[in-house]
């Protein structure tokens, strides 16, 4: 009697259930975009409707993924202020995990930033998208010198003939070490720089690396008794697989090997499958594997930067916005050394941000106006100042080096590799970063986890790769 | 969906005149008020989005630009999409892992409550990390199980067990969301099947002693077959629980190591924002509610949940 109402409340139920997972994917935003200005920016910034600068105070937002930067930004911001006394600039700061997804939705729903700082990696989408105002006219009209920025960082913005954003900071990557390690072993870091890396034996960085592990019983390991199971000092803490681009794990060994990711900007084929990064690879999993360096899981979990800074090891590779983050949770001296010399000389990965103006603001020629600030040696000095991350303009460089060394700190390994363009090779800018990102991860994590054979698994993933450019 | 068209021909056999005496008497108008606040939540939050997530599905929209309507191309990318594979391959093998161990232990653990504890303290403590919120229970295994800092491995050392890698193995890293999902939900499907038992009369038991049974028989002679239908219930909720797995593996694994974890909920995640092609994202979400249907249909024709055994 019961029974098939029974059955069909629970049929019911399930239903509702199950139709959770359909709704969930379903956003309640509109179907179209709510973007009326198609193509990115064609419309001068001086026809926009941004007039009320005139009637009242305008307030723009401005997003950024850095803590640590968002004081830094902060002095610009009261800077400008006092400038533009009719604009208020209002800074966002989300984790980098957050933040890109929270622009995007922000573009859907029409509530992204007026100007947010933009990744080499993420911007040839959302120009892709019509989501950037092209920013060349402006730059025209205001007559704003593109050349004042150190190497080529503000043509890695700009694409046939449109630009999307203004340089203001650069990084490069360099061997952070642990200065009591390295003297218990008897190592000068004055000879780092002489350091040479090769894939077959790691060259005389490898060596170092290998001097610098000990294991429980106090072996270090070039000892034939070195025990890979039981270390209790890495000689070299990696930062993780590195996914598709590898800045701060492998692309300098690669590079310096002779792997180059790309022919130029915006081309359409990738190299992954150049056995020179599968060489790079197999030695850099090949750490793991003897016990020179921590397995994934560790790196993952906790973060390469943490492990190196509760003293697990001696050595890592990281960028130069790291540096405080270095100097200020390490209990021991942590020094900066230049990366090892490879085959094809020393390999530093180049990638600068910039800001970027949405076409969605309302009010973009503030907008325009706090990013063609952003971008100048005023506020590059500004920043340079704090020393938190290396600005664009050779003078904020300078002021940053000069910080560093009020504080006794030489950060000069950073600095010499960004100004010499022989070191430097620009981080891969092509279409479809976030599918290649999606093939390349997983990848890279199985090579250091011991579940690829690096030559044929790249190869493989290059194929993957190269057919989203079909 | 034959089960339901019997129902439908239910009312619709019927005399008019009844159902409109039921009417005037008020009692459906009220029974309709009654549902009308969950209808208007069901029909907002569940059934349109449902429904334009399904008209998605044949766009190619990636939110940004006008969608353009597809046909079944996200269907035939679907079925030749190997992650799309493994993602069910990985969500059936967490099924396979959480459901027979989550049941078990939570139908001994509500005979224990029902025969041999009275103690609403001890009751309460089995279901209080059900209290607990998913993402706050997967941060805690998260430190525990840490492979260099969690107190997990500090303890096996401790016994002479060497290090597990534990969500950061290949091989590990599925069982270990297992288990956690097991000690949040054991607890409340425990409480679900102890109120089942509630259902069964006691005399059923009595006359099972009057005639010898141990209480071992007296489980598997009466109290599991008459317990079948809130199992079903269980079993069916829980089984759509585990498919959509989800908050646990985006505060833990993120689908890694390598994709050892990516089980669809994840990976339609990840193509929906962090891919943001909304329309193969839908596409992906339709296959695994129409997967889901298929599954509940046959778990409920299996265990036929429609007959009780006490009647």
């Amino acid at each position: 009697m019961m029974q098939p109402r029974h059955r069909f409340v629970l049929t019911v139920f399930v239903l509702m259930l199950a139709l959770g997972v359909l709704a969930a994917c379903s956003p309640s935003a509109p179907t179209q975009a709510p973007a009326p200005s198609a193509p990115a920016g064609q419309q001068p910034a001086g026809q926009q409707p941004a007039a009320p600068a005139k009637a009242g105070a305008t307030t723009i937002r401005y997003a950024l993924w850095d803590s640590n930067q968002q004081p830094a930004y902060q002095q610009c911001v009261d800077a400008f202020q006092k400038k533009n006394p009719n604009i208020t600039v209002k800074i966002e700061q989300a984790g980098w995990g957050d933040y890109w997804s929270s622009i995007q939705t922000g573009m859907v729903s029409g509530t992204a930033p007026d100007v947010f700082t933009n990744h080499l990696a993420k911007y040839p989408e959302f120009a892709q998208k019509g989501q950037l105002v092209d920013i060349e006219p402006l730059v025209k009209r205001d007559n704003v010198p593109t050349n004042i920025y150190v190497g080529q960082l503000a043509e890695l913005w700009s694409r046939e003939g449109k630009r999307y954003g203004l340089p203001k900071d650069w990084d490069t990557v360099a061997i952070v070490y642990n200065a009591d390690m390295l003297k218990k072993a008897n190592i000068d870091p004055a000879t780092i720089k002489d350091w040479t890396w090769n894939a077959q034996d790691g060259g005389t960085f490898g060596q170092a690396i290998a001097k610098l592990s000990i294991d429980s019983k106090g072996n270090d390991g070039t000892s034939p008794n070195f025990d890979p199971k039981n270390v209790t000092q890495y000689g070299f803490i990696h930062q993780g697989s590195g996914g598709f681009a590898g800045q701060t794990q492998w692309s300098m060994f690669a590079v310096s090997n002779g792997f180059k990711f790309i022919d130029a900007p915006w081309s359409k084929k990738y190299y992954y499958d150049d056995p020179k990064l599968a060489e790079t690879m197999a030695w850099y999993y090949s750490l793991v594997k003897k016990g020179f360096a921590p397995p994934l899981a560790d790196v993952k979990s906790l973060g390469g930067g943490t492990l190196f800074q509760s003293g697990k090891g001696a050595m890592t590779t990281d960028g130069s916005w790291t540096i405080n983050d270095y100097l200020n949770n390490s209990k021991f001296q942590v020094g900066f050394g230049l990366l090892p010399k490879g085959p094809n000389g020393r390999k530093s990965m180049f990638n600068g941000l910039a800001d970027s103006i949405w076409v969605g603001s309302k009010n973009q020629d503030a907008a325009w106006q706090w990013v063609k600030f952003a971008a100048s040696p005023e506020c590059a000095d500004l920043v340079g100042a704090t020393g938190v991350v290396f600005p664009a303009i050779k003078s904020g460089v300078d002021k940053s080096l000069a910080f560093r060394k009020s504080k006794n700190v030489d950060v000069s390994a950073f600095t010499e590799e960004g100004l010499d363009n022989n070191v430097t090779f620009l981080f891969p800018i092509t279409d479809n970063g976030a599918q290649i990102s999606n093939i390349m991860d997983p990848l890279m994590d199985s090579i250091m986890l011991g579940q690829a054979e690096p030559a044929a698994a790249l190869k493989d993933a290059n194929a993957k790769v190269n057919a989203l450019f079909k | 969906m034959s089960t339901d068209t019997d129902v439908m021909r239910g009312p619709g056999a019927r005399t008019r005149p009844a159902w409109l005496n039921q009417w005037l008497k008020g009692e459906t108008l009220l029974a309709w008020l009654f549902i009308l606040p969950s209808l208007i939540g069901f029909i907002t939050f569940y059934a349109v989005p449902a429904i334009r997530g399904l008209l998605i599905s044949f766009t190619n929209w990636d939110m940004l630009r006008p969608a353009q309507n597809v046909g079944l191309a996200n269907y035939q990318q679907l079925l030749a999409d190997d992650q799309f594979w493994h993602a069910l391959r990985v969500t059936s093998y967490y099924v396979l892992l959480n459901i027979p161990l989550q049941t078990i232990v939570a139908i001994g653990l509500a005979v224990m409550m029902d025969r041999l504890t009275k103690s609403l303290v001890v009751r309460g403590i089995l279901v209080l990390p059900w209290l607990l919120p998913p993402v706050v229970v997967a941060l805690i295994w998260l430190w525990i199980l840490d492979p260099t800092l969690g107190i997990a491995n500090q303890a096996l050392r401790a016994i002479g067990v060497p290090r597990q890698d534990f969500l950061g193995g290949v091989v590990q890293a599925m069982p270990s969301i297992a288990l956690i999902n097991n000690w949040q939900y054991t607890g409340y499907t425990a409480l679900l099947i102890f109120a089942g038992l509630q259902t069964i009369p006691k005399d059923v038991y009595e006359a099972g002693a009057i005639d010898g049974a141990g209480e071992t028989r007296m489980f598997w002679s009466i109290t599991l077959p008459l317990l079948r239908p809130v199992l079903v219930f269980v079993l069916v909720t829980t089984v759509i629980g585990s498919f959509q797995i989800f908050d646990t593996i985006a505060i833990t694994t993120k689908g890694g190591p390598i994709d050892a974890t990516r089980v669809i909920n994840w990976y339609i995640y990840e193509v929906a924002f962090a891919r943001f092609q909304m329309g193969y994202a839908t596409a992906l979400a339709v296959a695994l509610f129409v997967i889901l249907l298929i599954v509940t249909i046959l778990q409920m024709r299996f265990l036929q949940s429609g007959q009780s055994d006490l009647a």
